[in-house]
C-alpha cells in the first residue's frame, strides 16, 4: 500500500524514455499510416531530452520531475504532441502537490492531465486521439480510488484502460488532428497518441511495481 | 518612447515569419513585431522556447502586453502552452486568420492601442474580409455612426495602384490620430482591413467622411494624403 514518491516518479520516467526508445520504429509507422510520420521520432527525441535535464536538475518531488517533463516536452516534442503532453504533465506537476501519492492522488494527477489533453486539443471521445486512452485511464484510477485500493493499483487499473482506450480507436475514423484530414482512410489504424500514451501509463504502473 | 503592445507571430516556417514581421514592420514601423516560427533546428514546426523566448523578450525589452499571433494547428497548441507556463495577463493570443489579423494588430499597435485595443482589432480580421466586398461589420462600432454634422469630400485615387495594404495602412494610422470618426465609402477609415477589402484601385473614386470635434483637421490631414499618391507617382 506503499505511496508513490519521488523515487518512483524517477524511475517511471527512466522507464518512459527507455519504452518510447524502444517502440520508435512502431511508433513512427503507426503515424505514417494516418499522420504525418513523426510521432515516434518526436517521443524519442523529447524523452531522450528528459533524460538529459533530470540528471542535471535533480528534482526533489513528484511534482518537480512532471513539471521537468513538461517544460522539456514542449520544447522538444514537435507537432501537436509537444503541447498536449506538456499541458498533461504540466496540470499534473500542479495536482501532485504532496511528498507520495495515494490512490486519489493519482486519480487526481491522472484527471487534471486528460483535462490539460482536453483544454489544448479540443478533443473528446471518440475523435481518435489520446483522448480515447486518458479517459478511460483516468475513470479507472477513480474507481481504485474510490473502493479504497493502493496508488499502484490505481496506475495499473489506469494502464490497462488505456491500452484497451488505445485498441478502441483502431476502427474510429479520426475527426482531430492531421489524421481527420483522411476521413474513412483513418479507419484501421491505431491513433498513434493514444498508443503512446497507453505505453506511458504501462510503464507509470511497472515503476509503481504493478 | 514608451514600446506600447508587442507582437510575436508563431509560425511553422522560420522563413513564414519573418517574411510577415517584414510586412508588418513597414506599417507599423514602430511596433516591437518579432518572429518565433520553425523549430529549435530550423526545421519546419514550431517551439515553444522560441515562442516564450520571443514573449519574454518583449516585455523584458519594455513592452506593456504582447499579443500573440499564429498561422495553424499545433503553433496555436505550442502559444496556448506558452502562455499558461507563463501566466501573465499580459500576453494574450489571438487565433484569427495569421496575415490579415497580424496586419490589423500591427497597424492597432502603432496607433497606440493597448492590449484590449490591439487584440480587438486582429479580431476583426475575421469579419473584415468574410463579407467579401461588402466590408461586412468593419464600419459596426465605428465611431463614424452619427452622420449629423459630417463633413464629406470626394476626390480620385491618384497613385496608381490604389489602395492596397501600405497606402491602406497609412491612412488608416492618420485616421486614427484625430477625436474624429473618419470613414471612406462608408467603412471605418481607422480599420486597414476594412480600407482593403474595399479594393480601390488606381483612379477610383472616393468619398471621405469625418464627424467628432476634430472632423475637420482628420478631413484635411487623410485627404491630402490621399492626394499624394502615397509617394507612388
Amino acid at each position: 500500500m506503499a505511496d508513490l514518491g519521488i523515487d518512483w516518479a524517477l524511475s517511471w520516467v527512466r522507464a518512459a524514455a527507455a519504452t518510447v526508445t524502444e517502440h520508435r520504429e512502431h511508433l513512427l509507422d503507426l503515424d505514417r499510416a494516418i499522420g504525418d510520420g513523426d510521432h515516434g521520432e518526436n517521443m524519442y527525441r523529447g524523452f531522450t531530452a528528459v533524460l538529459g535535464k533530470l540528471d542535471a536538475a535533480e528534482p526533489s518531488t513528484v511534482g518537480d520531475v512532471l513539471k521537468l517533463v513538461a517544460t522539456t516536452l514542449m520544447s522538444t516534442v514537435g507537432g501537436a504532441a509537444g503541447p498536449l503532453y506538456g499541458t498533461a504533465f504540466l496540470r499534473g506537476a500542479k495536482a501532485a502537490d504532496t511528498d507520495a501519492l495515494d490512490a486519489a492522488g493519482v486519480a487526481a494527477v491522472l484527471a487534471a492531465g486528460l483535462e490539460g489533453i482536453v483544454a489544448r486539443g479540443k478533443a473528446e471521445v471518440g475523435d481518435k486521439t489520446m483522448v480515447d486512452a486518458w479517459t478511460p485511464a483516468a475513470a479507472a484510477a477513480q474507481q481504485v480510488a474510490d473502493s479504497g485500493g493502493s496508488a499502484a493499483e490505481a496506475l495499473r487499473a489506469a494502464a490497462d484502460a488505456a491500452r484497451a482506450g488505445a485498441e478502441s480507436t483502431d476502427p474510429l475514423v479520426a475527426r482531430k488532428g492531421r489524421a481527420s484530414y483522411l476521413g474513412e482512410r483513418s479507419a484501421g489504424h491505431r491513433d498513434p497518441g493514444a498508443e503512446s500514451s497507453a505505453l506511458l501509463l504501462e510503464t507509470a504502473a511497472s515503476a509503481a511495481g504493478a | 518612447m514608451s514600446v506600447g503592445t508587442a507582437l510575436v507571430l508563431v509560425s511553422h516556417s522560420a522563413q513564414l515569419a519573418a517574411g510577415l514581421v517584414e510586412v508588418a514592420a513597414q506599417m507599423a514601423p514602430d511596433v516591437d513585431i518579432r518572429a518565433a516560427g520553425g523549430t529549435d533546428d530550423g526545421r519546419v514546426g514550431t517551439s515553444f522556447d522560441l515562442v516564450e523566448q520571443a514573449v519574454t523578450g518583449a516585455l523584458s525589452a519594455g513592452a506593456d502586453a504582447v499579443v500573440v499571433l499564429t498561422d495553424l494547428g499545433s503553433a496555436t497548441l505550442t502559444a496556448e502552452s506558452v502562455l499558461e507556463m507563463l501566466e501573465d495577463e499580459r500576453v494574450r493570443l489571438v487565433d484569427a486568420p495569421f496575415v490579415e489579423a497580424t496586419v490589423a494588430a500591427a497597424v492597432a499597435a502603432q496607433g497606440g492601442g493597448d492590449l484590449d485595443a490591439v487584440v480587438a482589432a486582429a479580431g476583426t480580421a475575421v469579419t473584415g474580409f468574410a463579407g467579401s466586398g461588402e466590408a461586412g461589420g468593419a464600419t459596426a462600432g465605428g465611431p463614424a455612426a452619427d452622420d449629423g454634422g459630417a463633413r464629406t469630400r470626394s476626390l480620385t485615387l491618384v497613385n496608381p495602384l490604389g489602395l492596397h495594404a501600405r497606402p491602406a495602412a497609412t491612412v488608416a494610422r492618420t485616421a486614427a490620430g484625430f477625436d474624429a470618426g473618419v470613414t471612406i465609402n462608408g467603412v471605418d477609415a481607422a480599420s486597414v482591413l476594412a480600407l482593403m477589402s474595399l479594393g480601390l484601385t488606381g483612379g477610383a473614386e472616393i468619398e471621405v467622411s469625418a464627424t467628432g470635434p476634430q472632423a475637420e483637421e482628420a478631413l484635411a490631414a487623410v485627404v491630402a494624403e490621399i492626394e499624394s499618391g502615397f509617394g507612388e507617382t
